[in-house]
């Protein structure tokens, strides 16, 4: 239900994420998703790898600002108003949600959300009987 | 000694050395004889605020030998400080003074409980710089081997350090954290090092860096304070309490004056620190202004010793900032970014004028350890941002933008601290 999320600290200078990606490069990581966070200073690049606690390893012992967070990974089918209709759920339960985003794997959408709530957003899954992935799923590589 | 015979024997010095500079520097004869004093003027130390005072200015502009009072032939060493602008300040030795000056050095580091069974790392510059070569006579005096690492190729130095079961070294501060920081990445632990004494001079340094130091590497860190205007490092020197730093004032004479007014502040007031030289012969300097900012220290220290003693410089009359006119100091900026844990202990002042009005911004770098998940939001980075600026501001008494950088990208100095990018004298 929850996947491990890199989140990394980068300036708004160039090369700074040149740097990261080919931190991740080198290493054999590959990059599913990403998204970044930016303000006028800074970005915090979030991205969605295989092998992330490698990734995390490899990137900390380079000296790169990074942490490693849970975020939950629900499982769309790639119709229009799917993702409407997950966060009308997620939302009518009172749960906050930090930061969300979407994006295509094996066919299908994922949504990916971080909320402080983790045992309420759990519970509400379950009961609504939304789909979701691990991380297993994620190290066997998309098939689309 | 007692303080009465302490004051004797300065006073007695003090009117040996005007009447050696009278009679052998035409500068300060000039000057004296402008002022009407002639060298029996000054029999007791109180005299001495008849005297001028010397300043960076006139040894630059008396480049390269008209401050010396010894004969070229009697000269045996010559430094020069690191000008970044104008003529260097040359400093000549006589024998006599580098004599004095490695018993003063000798001094210090007995102070610091270094002896003969010790390994002692020097890793000042060695060269022109005082430092190295300064610290190095003291410690083959008192019977410590010396291992002169000098500056540069940190990682062999970090491997000697490990390997040879170095106790000692004296070096900056900021070359301290940098080679903590080294032996970290190589993964050399404290507990493979042998290191107990730190000798930290050349820069200002500030409590909350002596106990990151002392924690990283294992030692316990010592003040080691000089200048090569008076001699070099052994001026003044820490003790076990580390609390002031015990003056060599039979050799260096200490006052704290204004520096504005110029007037002579009471012990425990903090002003610009000025020192007359007792009994040097190369260059001897009367009540040289130092530019350093402190207080002194009157009554016996809990080790028993009655010298002076100097409190921490708190700041470089050069490097105070006035914004917004207000003085400002780096480091009141590097204290407060020491006290939080989150932040590395590297900063970067930069000072603009924007529609006329001052504005200052501190650059602080994350330490990478305390980056976690719950930084992950622009929302929290910048909460941490005020939560600095509003620390800093208490401290200032003026608002500061507080610009969050990447671990490793502010730059370490290894020499001198150069902290403050000044936009507004471009
Ligand atoms: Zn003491």
């Amino acid at each position: 239900m929850t996947i491990n999320q890199l989140s990394i600290f980068i300036e708004n200078r160039s090369g700074t994420l040149v740097k990261v990606l080919d931190i991740l490069k080198q290493s054999g990581i590959q990059i599913i998703a990403s998204t970044i966070a930016d303000t006028a200073e800074y970005g915090i690049y979030r991205l969605i790898c295989s092998e992330p606690s490698r990734a995390y390893q490899e990137l900390k012992d380079a000296g790169v600002a990074v942490a490693l967070s849970d975020v939950f990974a629900l499982e769309l089918d790639n119709e229009p108003g799917k993702a409407a209709d997950a966060v009308r759920i997620i939302s009518d339960a009172d749960i906050s949600i930090t930061y969300m985003y979407t994006f295509l794997w094996g066919g299908k959408g994922i949504l990916i959300f971080r909320t402080d709530q983790t045992e309420k957003a759990h519970d509400v899954i379950l009961q609504h009987h939304l789909s979701f992935i691990d991380e297993n799923d994620l190290a066997g590589g998309g098939e689309n | 000694m007692s303080r009465d015979e302490m004051s004797a024997l300065q006073g007695k010095r003090l009117h040996k050395i005007v009447e050696y500079v009278y009679h052998n520097v035409p500068f300060y004869r000039h000057k004296l004889q402008s002022m009407d004093i002639t060298p029996d003027d000054i029999q007791t130390i109180d005299d001495i605020v008849k005297l001028p005072f010397t300043t960076k200015k006139d040894l630059r502009d008396n480049y390269p030998f008209g401050l010396q009072a010894a004969p070229q032939s009697e000269i045996i060493r010559i430094h020069a400080s690191s000008g970044t602008t104008g003529n260097p300040t040359i400093v000549g030795y006589t024998r006599k003074d580098i004599g004095v000056w490695t018993e003063c050095m000798a001094r210090c580091l007995t102070a610091y409980g270094v002896g003969r069974n010790d390994i002692f790392s020097v890793s000042y510059g060695y060269g022109l710089f005082t430092g190295g070569l300064g610290a190095h006579n003291g410690v083959e005096m008192i019977g410590a081997a010396v291992v002169p690492a000098s500056t540069g190729n940190t990682e062999k130095h970090a491997r000697l350090i490990r390997d040879l079961g170095i106790t000692g070294i004296a070096c900056t501060p900021s070359y301290a954290l940098y080679l903590a920081e080294t032996m970290e990445k190589m993964g050399i632990t404290k507990d493979q090092i042998h290191l107990r004494v730190g000798a930290f001079g050349a820069e200002p340094w500030t409590e909350n860096m002596r106990a990151e130091i002392q924690k990283r590497l294992g030692l316990k860190g010592y003040n080691l304070y000089g200048l090569s205007e008076i001699m070099g490092p052994s001026v003044s020197y820490e003790c076990q309490e580390q609390h002031g730093s015990h003056i060599n004032e039979d050799h260096f004479y200490p006052e704290v004056i204004n520096p504005v007014t110029l007037e002579p502040l009471p012990k425990g007031q903090t002003g610009e620190l000025v020192f007359t030289t007792l009994t040097k012969e190369g260059m001897p300097v009367l009540r040289y202004r130092t530019r350093d900012l402190c207080s002194l220290m009157d009554g016996q220290c809990g080790c028993g010793r009655t010298s002076v003693r100097m409190s921490r410089i708190e700041g470089r009359s050069d490097d105070m900032l006035i914004i917004r006119g207000i003085n400002v100091f780096p480091s009141q900026v590097e204290s407060v970014v020491l006290s939080m844990k989150e932040f590395a202990p590297r900063y970067m002042l930069i000072v603009d004028r924007v529609n006329n009005l001052d504005t200052l911004q501190v650059q602080v770098e994350l330490r990478q350890e305390y980056f976690t998940s719950t930084f992950d939001t622009p929302a929290a980075i910048d909460e941490l941002e005020k939560r600095l600026a509003a620390r800093l501001k208490s401290v200032l008494s003026i608002g500061a933008k507080v610009q969050l950088k990447a671990p490793g990208t502010i730059e370490r100095s290894q020499g001198k601290s150069a902290h403050v990018i000044d936009k507004r004298k471009i």
